[in-house]
């Protein structure tokens, strides 16, 4: 297998006649952490819904793994943007965890010793060990963010994918945030979207730009001309930018 | 016939629609879906029409109606470009129009057509009983089988497209069982208060328990109380059994819910 997980090229989507995602290519590569920020409804969700084989686009390929998304998925973790569920649900932190492997798991079987396993490591990994029996309502947005990781894991993929992952932590707990993705990311490629540029930190190393059109040179390097045309207005970079430079590695 | 004869049944019939609403009526709770099983249930008087006209078991009929409806209603308010209560609210009407224009057309006079509407626990026959039974098996069966899948698509329908679980089958099959449900619930408290059993004994289960288990458990439990309780007072008090039994459960509910809530505001101000 190549080192490429991702493929996407010359991706259209519509919704209705209304382009979406405008002649994307995209590639991610093994090792890879990818940040991709633009305005909201610049296409970002359906862009990763794109790669999980959720949307087929009218118009371009997509490959993940060298096959199609829909069976790359069981490679794919997924950390979807904060979930609308009842804060009364009744289900525990482990419960959550375990959905992780309920599509691998397949219908009518029952989870195995090793779904249990694995479920027990990504908490680990995600530093949520001791919320097991929490019920899921009562954590923190950060808390929260760190269990959808965690069910993500237990899939043990070789890419993933986080949308929005910010948009309920509070800054100050990012920094521990981003510290888990560094983590992460010496077993598989990430892939970040976020509207807020000053969220992607120091951590991503290469930044792509989305408004229906992708701005993409696989480097961390974006001028201002390119943020501008993705984002339609004039951004002021060192407004967003800088201050959360006070977030590197300590 | 003695009081325990004539209570045989009604009591068997009691516990046998308790597993029902209290295992469905956990997802009908918890998954939100309270409005869609109301329509499910009108729309079934549709069946009862048809059983009617047809001069067929009017309770078969009515499993057949809910089951279309509710593979409509869960396509319709999925695919169809519709705001989902819209469309349900319109499935609804139009489950009950039919039912009404059968009746209509069946010549004569259509024998216990309000005990379908409003209930008549006092008169299921042996007939029903077995009927109960095989549905609640069925009931039993599907949710021991898929147990893990409803919690997830329950929870999280996005992330459960995402990781390939087949999410909007599984919402088909979830909806039939609420049909089921519905018809096994019929002969208890009739067309017009199933949605009451399917949320009331679920909803006062949820403030004691965070597990899905046993909010199942407790709501069974709940629901046989409910329902014991509601057919005794009426026969006491020969009150119509359905609205005894609704009732009785509401006002549970309702007390239940207030001890919790003081609780809660007690533990608030110690803590202050």
């Amino acid at each position: 297998m190549s080192d490429e997980l991702v493929r996407v090229k010359n991706v259209w989507v519509h919704y209705g006649d209304v382009p979406v995602l405008e002649d994307i290519n995209l590639s991610v590569q093994q090792g890879d952490f990818l940040g991709i920020i633009g305005p909201n409804g610049g296409g970002k969700t359906t862009l990763l819904r794109v790669i999980l084989g959720l949307i087929k686009p009218s118009r371009g390929k997509v490959s993940v793994m060298d096959t199609s998304p829909r069976k790359a998925r069981r490679f794919v973790g997924y950390v979807p943007q904060y979930s609308l569920f009842h804060r009364e649900f009744p289900a525990s932190v482990w419960d959550v965890v375990l959905m992780g492997r309920c599509g691998y798991r397949g219908v009518f079987q029952r989870y195995t010793d090793q779904d249990r396993r694995l479920a027990l490591q990504a908490l680990e990994t995600v530093e949520m060990s001791g919320f097991q029996d929490r019920q899921i309502g009562k954590l923190s947005g950060g808390e929260l963010q760190r269990v959808f990781i965690a069910r993500a894991l237990v899939l043990e993929p070789k890419l993933l994918l986080l949308d929005e992952p910010t948009a309920s932590v509070d800054t100050a707990m990012q920094t521990e945030f981003y510290q888990i993705l560094d983590r992460l990311r010496q077993n598989m490629a990430i892939v970040l979207v976020s509207h807020d540029i000053g969220a992607v930190s120091v951590y991503v190393d290469k930044i792509a730009c989305l408004n229906r059109r992708l701005f993409y040179h696989d480097s961390k390097e974006i001028s201002p001309e390119e943020l501008e045309a993705a984002y339609g207005c004039p951004v002021d970079l060192i407004a967003h930018g800088v201050p959360h430079r006070v977030l590197r590695r300590h | 016939m003695g009081f325990l004869e004539i209570m045989r049944n009604p009591v068997i019939a009691a516990l046998l629609a308790s597993v029902a609403c209290g295992v469905i009526g956990t997802y009908v709770v918890v998954k939100r879906i309270v409005f869609i099983s109301g329509g499910i249930s009108h729309a079934s008087f549709g069946g009862i029409g048809l059983g009617y006209f047809l001069g067929v078991y009017p309770i078969l009929g009515a499993l057949v109606f809910s089951l279309v409806s509710a593979l409509g209603m869960g396509v319709v308010t999925r695919r169809a470009k519709l705001p989902e209560d819209t469309a349900i609210g319109i499935l609804w009407a139009i489950g009950m129009a039919v039912g009404i224009l059968f009746v209509f057309l069946t010549p004569g006079y259509a024998p216990d057509l309000m005990s379908y509407l409003f209930g008549d626990i006092l008169f299921v026959s042996a007939l029903d009983i077995r009927m109960m039974l095989v549905l609640d098996a069925v009931i039993a069966l599907t949710v021991f089988l898929l147990y893990k899948e409803f919690l997830s698509i329950s929870f999280d329908e996005g992330f459960g497209e995402a990781s390939g679980i087949p999410v909007e089958r599984l919402y088909l099959v979830l909806l039939c069982l609420v049909a089921v449900t519905v018809v096994a619930l019929i002969r208890v408290v009739g067309i017009v208060m199933v949605i009451a059993l399917l949320t009331i004994p679920a909803a006062t289960a949820r403030q004691f328990t965070h597990s899905l288990r046993k909010m199942m458990a407790l709501s069974v439990f709940l629901s046989c109380v409910f329902t014991l309780c509601g057919l005794g007072l009426s026969y006491l008090l020969d009150w119509p059994t359905g609205a005894t039994i609704i009732l009785v459960g509401g006002l549970m509910f309702l007390v239940s819910w207030g001890i919790v809530d003081l609780r809660r505001k007690k533990r608030k101000y110690v803590s202050v």
